[in-house]
């Protein structure tokens, strides 16, 4: 197998679809969460404030999902058709939230009516709370497994059987998880009476994510058989949990220092650092089965040939700078607290 | 009904619902990088307030553009997992490449252009707007190489069998460059910039002859005039190129785009008919041997025809590609004529003393839609029963883990927040240009200046 510093192809691209994703959690968990706090805020200006505060970015943030999924398709092409078909449903409901969103963001503000803009508020605040916790709700399923069968195909439950409680339990820790990276993110674009507004709900937000995620983790160390057996192999990578909750406990700190830019980077690794837990954890495998280990879909049996996997990882070391290029000008222009102007939603 | 029915029913619906809002935004793009452009060039307030009001309609429509285009992205792997599996080898790093170069660029450029006005200097602005039309124009690149790798497979083995079987690449530069990529992909962008050119004569048609806006809409009316002619006739080339590649690469598709059923005969050219597929008769007006002509330049040329084929690998609706392929051919020509005589009039000087043919531009903004999506109907319906040209059928293509009733379910969803989306494009586009490209009560010296 080829290899390219040592690492074999679907390792190294296993860890680029990792990033995207990561990349994707961090920067749409902003978005996605300051659409959770949507009717938490009282006054229609806030409420306009919040929106525009995502303006500029969320259609680039939503990049990464894009490009995230096009590069699981590329390089684990087995994976992708695996998991959409057997969460068909999950997946079907996060799409239509992801246009509802869309259309809330771009139609709210158009026009003025009491009725309008409420409908709008309430499908905002909606789709991002869902879409959240949808994401989470895969996530859960990825990390319990779900029943594949022979040659790929899956053979449990058609409508519901996404809902179970360690899923329901992992999506209620992404809303929290995004709404605690959604408020410090509207701090750095807000003032005033809204700042201060935002300072009390993201107290609580901390709260709720702290509850939520020592909830999962208990239930994951209790529940999910073979958690622990990488770490007892490879002991080093208990500096993941660690570094996770190191990061979590550095946030309030730093909100209470006033030190926002930083308390967003510390969310961010929070967020990766979990996200490099689960890989980890996971790795090689990309979906396990609960019927029998050897159906799990894992990054050798799904992955690309070697020469596909060669052309897609020069795309990404051409593309990768492109794209960090774009995103520091964006990010760079649209740097400081919102002005809202004539051409703001 | 079956898997595979409500499998297509749905990818069909939610591609053209899709294929409107992309070409608009590459055709918009092309123009609003001209007006600016021209702002730039001339200084002239009328070139900035007409960027700043095709800016606002091309915002829903490149919004709506991308929500509805993650469906796809999706929905290959939810509805057709079995040809996922097969073509992701080679399918995937073409959608790689288009979201990296492609999307990176315009969705980051995006938020620049729409919110950063007073934020960039004039100059980026124009930049951003160049890497916004740039990126649109990639991403129509990659998914119409994917789309025409399906047509016309190149650079690639097949590995593995029965369940296990799929593509994979040999050749990237193949594969990128496959027999039909090229011509496809030109035919595809002239289409999407007739497709915004006539929503600006359209648009600025409706203006003049309602005696507002004169000023701007003469100079906007004349800048896509220019690009709708260009394209229109350049159309032809890349449209007949294009064919000659179908006869070579997928005969049984340009036997049933004409009706030819004879396995080996001189076959006719159609304006219309209408093709009877137990018969295997055409009724219409015709060109006797014209097709022949076309391909072979010779009236006598035998030409391929569908009783060639064994009934199971040549297309079953015969007379649904042979119309949407005519339907397309005839608002080709019909543009052709029309922006020609309206080029005449314009450099007679002319061109806007013509009520009548502003009326025509007026309506004509459907036409090139129907054409783009008639077009696409005609290419995918003639490569079945194929999903990868002469390797996978389509009733092998779909998923087999999902049932009839989630795909139920999701159509029905899709028909309904479609159908929203769609009446709040409308009412948004009608409402901007009912309010106009300038708001006269804000400052009315001003508005008799320039507009």
């Amino acid at each position: 197998m080829e290899t390219f510093l040592g690492i074999d192809y679907p390792t190294l691209w296993y860890l680029v679809v990792g990033l995207l994703f990561s990349g994707y959690a961090i920067l749409e968990g902003f978005d996605y969460g300051a659409g959770a706090w949507h009717l938490f805020l009282r006054k229609d200006l806030s409420r306009r404030i919040s929106i525009n505060a995502i303006g500029p970015l969320w259609d680039a943030n939503q990049v990464w999902l894009i490009i995230g999924a096009g590069a699981l398709f590329a390089g684990f092409p087995v994976m992708y058709a695996t998991m959409l078909s057997a969460m068909y449903i999950p997946f079907m409901l996060f799409l239509m939230l992801l246009v509802l969103r869309s259309a809330a963001i771009k139609f709210r503000s158009a026009e003025e009516m009491k009725w309008w803009r409420k409908t709008w508020d309430i499908i905002y605040f909606l789709s991002n709370s869902l879409i959240s916790f949808l994401l989470g709700v895969v996530l859960g399923n990825i990390l319990q497994g779900v029943e594949i069968g022979e040659n790929l195909s899956y053979q449990g439950g058609i409508f519901f059987s996404f809902l179970n409680p360690y899923a329901i339990m992992v999506g209620f820790t992404t809303i929290s998880i995004f709404m605690t990276q959604g408020a410090i993110f509207l701090l750095l674009k807000t003032e005033g009476r809204l700042f201060e507004r935002l300072t009390f709900l993201l107290k609580k937000g901390m709260i709720f994510f702290i509850i939520s995620f020592a909830v999962t983790s208990f239930y994951t160390l209790m529940f999910l058989p073979g958690v622990t057996d990488k770490f007892k192999e490879y002991p080093i990578f208990f500096i993941l949990p660690v570094l996770a909750f190191l990061a979590v406990a550095n946030v309030p700190r730093l909100v209470s220092k006033k030190k926002y830019a930083y308390a967003l980077l510390f969310s961010s690794l929070t967020m990766a650092f979990l996200l490099m837990l689960v890989a980890f954890q996971l790795y090689p495998v990309l979906l396990p089965s609960t019927i029998d280990p050897k159906y799990s879909v894992t990054i050798y049996n799904a992955a690309s040939s070697q020469k596909s996997l060669g052309i897609m990882l020069t795309i990404v070391l051409i593309g990768a700078p492109l794209l960090a290029g774009y995103f520091l000008f964006l990010y760079k222009t649209f740097h400081g607290k919102v002005k809202l102007d004539d051409t703001s939603y | 009904m079956d898997t595979e029915i409500l499998a297509r029913i749905q990818f069909a619906f939610t591609i053209a619902f899709h294929y409107i809002y992309p070409p608009l935004s590459i055709g918009i793009g092309l123009i609003m990088v001209i007006m600016e452009g021209m702002y730039l060039k001339t200084g002239q307030k009328q070139y900035e307030i007409l960027t700043r009001f095709w800016l606002k309609i091309f915002a829903i429509t490149f919004g709506i553009g991308v929500a509805t285009g993650i469906i796809m992205e999706f929905e290959f792997g939810t509805n057709w997992a079995v040809y996922s599996r097969y073509v992701g080898d080679i399918f995937g790093s073409a959608l790689a490449a288009e979201g990296l170069f492609a999307f990176g660029l315009e969705s980051a450029f995006l938020g620049i252009l729409l919110f950063g006005w007073n934020r960039v200097s004039p100059k980026v602005h124009f930049i951003s707007t160049i890497g916004v039309f740039l990126g649109s124009m990639f991403s129509a690149v990659w998914i119409v190489v994917a789309n025409s790798w399906q047509q016309t497979p190149a650079g690639y083995h097949i590995v593995g069998e029965g369940f296990d079987a799929r593509a994979e690449v040999t050749d990237f530069w193949a594969m990128v460059f496959n027999p039909s990529s090229v011509d496809r992909i030109i035919h595809v962008w002239q289409g999407a910039f007739l497709a915004g050119a006539f929503l600006v004569l359209s648009v600025h048609a409706y203006y003049l002859l309602k005696g507002r806006y004169v000023e701007i809409s003469k100079k906007a009316f004349k800048i896509a005039l220019a690009i709708a002619t260009i394209f229109s006739l350049s159309q032809l080339i890349s449209g007949h190129s294009s064919a000659d590649g179908v006869s070579e690469n997928q005969p049984a598709k340009l036997a049933a785009m004409e009706g030819h059923y004879e396995a080996s005969a001189p076959a006719d050219l159609y304006l219309l008919g209408w093709v009877n597929d137990e018969t295997q008769e055409v009724t219409g007006i015709k060109l006797p041997g014209g097709l022949s002509f076309l391909v072979h330049q010779d009236f006598e040329a035998p030409i391929t025809g569908l009783n060639a084929f064994p009934k199971e690998d040549r297309p079953g609706q015969v007379n649904a590609v042979f119309q949407f392929y005519h339907i397309m051919i005839s608002i080709g020509m019909f543009l052709i004529a029309l922006t020609l005589y309206a080029s005449f009039l314009w450099w007679r000087g002319k061109i806007f003393d013509k009520k009548w043919l502003l009326k025509i531009f007026a309506f004509s903004v459907l036409l090139p839609q129907i054409a783009n999506q008639v077009g696409w109907f005609s290419a995918e319906m003639g490569r079945q029963p194929w999903i990868v040209y002469g390797h996978l059928r389509t009733n092998e293509g779909f998923s087999q883990e999902v049932s009839s009733n989630q795909i139920l379910f999701s159509l029905i969803l899709f028909l309904v927040v479609y159908a929203i989306l769609f009446l709040l494009f409308i009412y948004s586009v009608n409402k901007k240009i009912k309010h106009g490209p300038y708001d006269e009560a804000k400052n009315p010296d001003e508005f008799l200046k320039y507009v």
